[in-house]
């Protein structure tokens, strides 16, 4: 059997490093095991967006943003131009905060980040955008790794994300998707945008 | 306002909803003045869709004035519009390639997960037609919201009435796709099984697109009749086995192509199951494809298959064999409306088509129960119902 780093080579080598890493779960183990956390999940999800990666860049770089589009974001408070203040909501009315740091960040290409010590949930990220191929637009992959908290915020915590932290990456590169193409994000809410009895 | 909303099995009720709003900028909203009862409005009325919520309103087939718009609407109030039941954005990869009823936005990103599951990619939305499609409500009502606005509908010239282009909101530009489907060339011979509304749209377009000859086949007598009088030949599958009956009438080369305008619907779309079976990942038996089979088995060597009847799970027993050997070529899908409304609509203004020979009942709009129980039990007279939501409730008897 393969050794985890020879994984680890392999699944990052591959053409599809996503889909490879998640399967091997190498990539979240290393992570936890660097930052000495006591365990790791990564969700990683990647979409085709119809607009040049240079406007993607620039929109998700301004992290004031991003609860544009993200469901469970209250706020993003930009401090300076490496870190900023995230809060979340959580179950039962309470929300949970960190302040995270931009660890690399290259011009129309890549945003990582990492969680400074003391939040609510550690965790690290990045999202990367790659030209499509020509008039197809911009692949853009987001891959989050994160440290499942203990004690009763961590349950609360754990019914917000590890329900379907899938899920949510979806739901949120979607609705990322909609409003980078359409310039409004699709809904059927009732009653205005829907309604029903 | 008034509505008519979805409440189970055979039980649809006109209630009083709220107004729908303007809550994105490219909105409109709609005063509906014709909406039709679809025949998929059926299965959704015999509750074979399991995603449909009660007090949901349904109806897709829909035109009206234009009386709010939101800022990046491109309409004015006033326009008369038909609405396409497929949502697209316009500005996804698909739309730019006209294929609207692919397009990747329309479909709220809480309400895509059960198609990505299914189907392995997120269905397009539409109106009126369960939370697997988006879950916006339909037209059948005093007023609907239309995202998109400035994409999908189409304003209609004064001078042409209601009912000569209601039907470009689904099942003529449907009609027309599947006989585009067919790739048709002269000399050709197409065979079209189901005479519904789309079956008859599609001989309708089939001769338009230049086919010698069109095969029209149903059990329904008065069906049948109308597909004649458009100058097709009729097989009713109750009298003729209909493989030897296409065999025998061209010259034992089959037909050069042919459309399923039936689907699984038909035989009842049994998809109750579904949502259990997409909880235990995809294992789906569900379509009862009898009329796919026919066509793959009746189409002549080399021939095209054309599928604008409604699948929706997983099929058995699929003539696969027939399908590469004979060397078919298959085309599918939901209709991409939006392609084709400009140029229908034109056809229709200058007398080339004219579809008002579908509608056999006119109904206001707080009628719509007797509309759906009418439609559904007595498919042989009743080919198609059009509800008016500015005309008094009247007694059915």
């Amino acid at each position: 059997m393969a050794s985890q780093e020879e994984n680890l080579r392999r699944a990052l080598e591959s053409d599809a490093p996503l889909t490879a890493a998640v399967h091997q779960r190498d990539v979240a183990r290393q992570a936890a095991e660097a930052r000495n956390w006591d365990e790791a999940s990564m969700v990683g999800r990647t979409v085709t967006i119809n607009r040049p990666r240079e406007e993607l860049y620039a929109f998700w770089r301004d992290f004031r943003n991003l609860p544009l589009f993200m469901e469970n974001i209250v706020s993003v408070e930009v401090l300076d131009d490496r870190r900023s203040r995230w809060t979340v909501a959580a179950p039962a009315d309470r929300t949970v905060q960190w302040t995270s740091a931009i660890t690399d960040d290259e011009d129309g290409r890549l945003i990582a980040w990492e969680a400074e010590p003391g939040g609510d949930i550690k965790n690290v990220g990045r999202i990367t955008f790659r030209d499509a191929p020509p008039g197809r637009g911009t692949e853009v992959t987001a891959e989050i790794v994160y440290d499942p908290p203990g004690g009763d915020l961590g349950k609360l915590i754990a019914k917000l994300f590890a329900k379907e932290p899938k899920m949510q990456a979806r739901h949120d590169l979607r609705r990322f998707k909609q409003l980078m193409e359409t310039g409004e994000i699709s809904t059927s809410q009732a009653p205005d945008a829907a309604p029903r009895a | 306002m008034r509505a008519l909303t979805w409440h189970g099995k055979h039980d649809v009720r006109m209630e009083t909803v709220p107004d729908p709003k303007i809550v994105n900028p490219r909105d409109a909203i709609i005063k509906i003045t014709s909406t039709a009862i679809c025949g998929s409005d059926l299965h959704l009325y015999d509750s074979y869709i399991p995603t449909l919520h009660k007090g949901d309103i349904l109806g897709h087939e829909f035109m009206g004035e234009v009386v709010e718009t939101g800022p990046g609407s491109t309409l004015r109030k006033g326009q008369r519009v038909v609405v396409p039941f497929v949502i697209a954005c316009g500005k996804c990869f698909h739309c730019e390639k006209t294929q609207f009823a692919a397009c990747d936005n329309s479909n709220p990103a809480e309400k895509a997960d059960m198609s990505e599951v299914m189907y392995g990619y997120p269905m397009t939305g539409a109106f009126g037609y369960s939370h697997l499609t988006g879950g916006y409500a339909g037209g059948q009502a005093e007023y609907v919201r239309v995202p998109y606005s400035d994409v999908g509908p189409i304003v209609i010239p004064d001078g042409l009435e209601d009912d000569k282009v209601l039907f470009l909101s689904d099942i003529l530009p449907t009609g027309w796709m599947a006989a585009e489907n067919c790739d048709i060339e002269p000399g050709d011979t197409v065979a079209v099984w189901g005479c519904g509304p789309v079956g008859l749209f599609a001989i309708q377009s089939a001769f338009l697109q230049g086919a010698h000859r069109v095969i029209a086949i149903d059990h329904h007598p008065n069906r049948l009749a109308l597909a004649q009088s458009m100058g097709a030949q009729i097989l009713n599958y109750h009298d003729v086995k209909v493989r030897e009956a296409l065999f025998e009438m061209t010259g034992g080369i089959g037909p050069d192509a042919v459309i399923d305008a039936v689907g699984l619907e038909s035989h009842g779309f049994t998809i109750d199951n579904v949502l259990d079976a997409v909880k235990a990942t995809v294992k789906l038996g569900t379509d009862r494809p009898h009329v796919l089979r026919e066509v793959i088995l009746a189409c002549r060597k080399g021939g095209r298959v054309s599928v604008p009847g409604v699948y929706g799970g997983m099929g058995d027993k699929i003539p696969i064999g027939a399908l590469m050997e004979k060397g078919l070529q298959v085309k599918t899908g939901q209709t991409h409306v939006q392609r084709y409304t400009k140029k229908l609509l034109e056809m229709i203004g200058e007398g080339e088509i004219d579809t008002t020979f579908l509608i056999s009942h006119r109904l206001p709009l707080e009628n719509a129960p007797e509309g759906y129980k009418m439609f559904k039990e007595q498919q042989n007279e009743v080919t198609k119902v059009v509800l008016k939501p500015d005309w008094d409730k009247e007694v059915v008897q």
